[in-house]
């Protein structure tokens, strides 16, 4: 059900996209104001969310630790899960969030001889999860490399490169990326254990099948463009330029399903920071990732640190000095 | 007030029944169900009149009627956003949550219920849900579909449940690609709940004690004494050696502060004789205090105020004894509260020096702000320097494993210590399988305050991956003792593992290394810190 709404709206946004252009002719609207509107949305949107998120303190250093901890000198400190340095954070860090370490640990439990006197429990290895989801990442990340070459001319030797690199199979004119097909498998897979998996359907709310319907329609219509309903490349370029160098103009005979394609992809840029995708800022500032472990070494300070009621030595030593006399314990006061 | 009769404890091939398959109805349409015998009592009126906490009365959380204050709908939603503004964990981990599942069987109290709320994920979703409805423009417009819902009395007795069965032991931190760490997701539910006077029995029960009497368990100053001393006499029995330890003295180079676990009831107190034979055979210059005698901190499980006025105590009395600095005694979360919380809350501790062994001379760097170290630190550097001499035979009778305690290893990271004691100290030692230890260790079910009798079953339950472990080692190895570090465990274990895995032991791993322990001038051991003869020692046994 979730998942159906969440589709049918991703339908509707192509519909509107789809008329607006070749029925509405408001090619003005969905070529520049749009994707302006959504530029300012997303910065405008992340660079809030960030600052509120930063507004609020940190007010302990409470990292997980995932390895052992710095103390004597001949026991051997793990020092990216435990790090007691700035670089070890930062290699920590990068670790979890180019090639997300923490996911790589994934294990899926067993339950056997269930309903018996003796179960038995075991972790097997799952790392597919974690393979669908830097697959996905980083395809969408080179995807968007990629597109650069849209916006800038002439177009850099590096994105040439990676171009041709993604583009290797050879197979197709223009050539099939492997990108492409990496992408929609991944977005696929995650998707179909989305439903497949009860436990994580259970969970699973609009807001989690909304961003998946929408990239992997975003997906769909950029091949759908690449390799069956060429559009007219140079067209499309002279628009991207045109709004990048803001001398925004709508060249003529570009097909209506690049206006789909750009609408979703605004769309998608606007929802952004009201929505869970966020997690690409907020794992930068993940207290139990982004902290030195070097809690006993270095005061950390709580900035609303305020002073509490306090049951002091005298009050307790009052009620109980003629008991701790009488058993020999010291006092303060006879 | 219903009068709730103690629940009988299902079986274990009951209990094992697990059904994983999510209900039919959605979550938000699924009712909290209180069960006897998974969830503990409601916190009683006059603990909360000692604490100085909101909504002092009777009730019981079997009762419809939670007797709930006037208008308690605001101060739980303003309660949200003070807290919102305090803590950008809180913020983040409200926001950012892409609701993958990776942390979903890693939570024992999921793997043993199947209760998808007890998934963490899910767990924080009860609560995100309301700030998303309440705080968020797209709960606001949307509601349901973005996953929003309105605060009312059910979902405060639903976060009641959940927080209360979930014991903060980071585990699902480690799993969670944004390092979300449930245990700060509940630590603030109870906060919240405490606002209005939500608290459990087993909590704030010991947080009274601690405050008013300086330890959980109420024990006032001259049974604190005599219950060491006791303790004293047994250890002469058993060495021939008079220990004589000293209480709130001033001068004393080292304060000595502890889990109060560790001086009543079995097996913890085993642990503390082996604190005390250590120290006296090193001679070491040191004192307990009676005001400061808890370690623990079930403060730290109402909220982070009055986690900091019980943790208070210990730089307060290491000022007024003039010590120079702390050692403490083995305990989980007690230890996630000294490393992770208790500089920022009562520090600098400016008036103690940097802790130097007097024995070896090691300066210990990783806690010259502190000032306090890890017994096991202590302990380690002894044996590396070779300063105590051990007959690991001692132990032959033991086939051992060691329990990694959720806090220090996931909150700390103190992994290698406990286990170079161990294999100094005994000389059958097995690890329990990967997944289970270490920074992927499993809760023992009953921390974060969890360890009441009312709630045995859900405590059978989520210590079942702990125990289910155990139960592998001891069918492949035939280990027969659970080390660990910490109190909770040693009062938890007991149970679970008669349990779970009938025939395994429970000890502290000073308890281990005293036994193993040769004292200067002992008489020959024939038996071993229990009072049970030593096999091949010239015992009965």
């Amino acid at each position: 059900m979730k998942a159906l709404l969440s589709f049918l709206a991703v339908i509707v946004l192509i519909l509107i996209a789809t008329l607006g252009v070749n029925v509405a002719n408001l090619h003005f609207f969905f070529g520049i104001i749009i994707p302006y509107l959504a530029f300012i949305m997303f910065v405008g949107g992340f660079v809030y969310r960030v600052i509120k998120w930063g507004r609020s303190p940190v007010p302990y250093r409470i990292p997980t630790t995932c390895g052992q901890q710095k103390s004597l000198p001949w026991i051997k400190q793990n020092k990216i899960e435990n790090p007691s340095t700035a670089l070890g954070v930062i290699v920590r860090m990068a670790l979890e969030i180019l090639f997300f370490r923490s996911l790589f640990r994934n294990t899926k439990m067993e339950l056997n001889d269930v309903g018996t006197n003796s179960p038995k429990l075991s972790y097997g290895s799952a790392k597919w999860l974690w393979f669908g989801s830097l697959v996905f990442h980083w395809s969408f990340l080179i995807i968007i490399v990629r597109h650069l070459r849209f916006f800038i001319e002439p177009v850099p030797y590096v994105l040439q490169i990676v171009d041709s690199i993604d583009g290797m199979l050879q197979i197709g004119l223009p050539p099939i990326y492997l990108t492409d097909l990496f992408f929609l498998l991944a977005v696929t897979y995650l998707f179909l254990r989305r439903i497949a998996i009860p436990q994580v359907k259970y969970i699973s709310l609009a807001a989690d099948y909304f961003p998946l319907f929408m990239i992997m329609s975003i997906g769909v219509s950029g091949m759908l463009m690449r390799y069956f309903y060429r559009v007219d490349i140079i067209a499309v370029k002279e628009l991207a330029l045109g709004l990048v160098q803001l001398h925004p103009t709508i060249p003529a005979g570009i097909g209506a399903i690049f206006y789909v394609h750009l609408f979703l992809i605004c769309t998608l840029f606007a929802y952004f920071p009201t929505s869970k995708l966020m997690h690409m800022g907020g794992i930068f500032l993940s207290p139990t990732r982004n902290m030195i472990c070097n809690n006993r070494m270095v005061r950390h300070i709580n900035p609303w640190n305020h002073a509490v009621e306090v049951h002091s030595y005298a009050e307790y030593e009052d009620e109980f000095r003629e008991k701790m006399k009488k058993a020999g314990i010291p006092v303060d006061k006879e | 007030m219903a009068k709730v009769e103690k629940p009988k404890l299902p079986k274990p091939d009951e209990i094992s029944n697990i059904d994983y398959h999510p209900p039919a109805t959605s979550w938000m349409d699924t009712p909290t169900e209180f069960k006897p015998g998974t969830f503990c009592w409601g916190a009683k009126e006059k603990d909360l009149i000692t604490l100085g906490l909101p909504n002092p009365r009777q009730w019981s959380p079997a009762d419809e009627d939670w007797k709930l204050p006037e208008g308690w709908e605001t101060t739980i939603l303003d309660g949200i956003a003070e807290r919102l503004s305090k803590y950008r964990s809180f913020k983040i981990f409200m926001d950012i949550c892409v609701r993958c599942g990776a942390c979903a069987d890693k939570c024992h109290f999921y793997i043993a219920t199947g209760d998808p709320k007890n998934m963490p994920v899910l767990r924080a979703e009860l609560l995100r849900s309301v700030y998303k409805k309440y705080f968020t423009k797209s709960g606001k417009f949307l509601g349901r579909l973005a996953g929003a819902r309105e605060l009312d009395e059910n979902v405060l007795k639903e976060w009641w449940s959940y927080f209360f069965q979930c014991t903060e032991c980071r585990r699902c931190s480690v799993f969670c690609p944004y390092g979300i760490d449930q245990a700060e997701v509940t630590i603030i539910g109870r906060e919240l709940l405490n606002l209005v006077g939500l608290n459990i029995d087993w909590i704030a029960g010991p947080a009274a004690n601690c405050y008013m009497k300086g330890n959980h368990l109420g024990i006032e100053p001259h049974a604190f004494k005599g219950n060491i001393e006791s303790m004293c006499d047994d250890i002469e029995d058993m060495t021939g050696i008079r220990v004589n330890p000293t209480f709130n003295r001033k001068g004393a180079e080292i304060l000595f502060v502890t889990p109060s676990g560790d001086y009543l009831g079995e097996p913890g107190i085993y642990t503390c004789m082996g604190y005390l034979m250590l120290f006296h055979e090193l001679g070491l210059d040191y004192t307990w205090s009676t005001y400061a005698s808890e370690g623990g901190n079930f403060g730290f499980f109402t909220s982070n105020d009055m986690a900091k006025r019980l943790n208070s105590k210990i730089y307060a009395e290491a000022k007024r004894l003039g010590v120079k600095w702390i050692i403490g005694g083995e305990c989980g979360h007690m230890w996630r509260v000294m490393n992770q919380y208790m500089d920022t809350w009562n520090g600098p501790a400016d008036f103690l020096e940097v802790p130097v062994s007097p024995i070896t001379g090691t300066r210990f760097e990783n806690a010259k702000s502190t000032k306090m170290i890890h017994i096991t630190e202590f302990t380690a550097d002894l044996i590396k320097h070779r300063k105590i001499k051990l007959d690991p035979s001692r132990n032959d009778h033991l086939k051992v494993t060691y329990h990694d305690s959720c806090n220090p290893s996931r909150g700390m990271g103190l992994l290698e210590e406990p286990r170079y004691i161990l294999n100094a100290a005994c000389n059958n030692f097995y690890e329990m399988p990967e997944n289970t230890i270490r920074e992927k260790t499993f809760c023992c079910g009953s921390g974060s305050g969890l360890n009441a009798s009312e709630n045995m079953e859900q405590r059978m339950r989520g210590g079942f991956p702990r125990a289910n472990a155990v139960k592998y080692v001891q069918e492949k190895h035939g280990v027969n003792m659970l080390a660990n570090i910490c109190a909770v465990d040693r009062a938890a274990f007991p149970a679970l593992m008669d349990y779970w895995c009938p025939g395994v032991g429970v000890a502290g791993t000073h308890e281990l290394l005293a036994n193993a322990l040769v004292m200067k001038g002992e008489i020959p051991r024939v038996i071993d810190l229990r009072g049970e003869d030593l096999p091949g020692k010239g015992g009965n046994g």
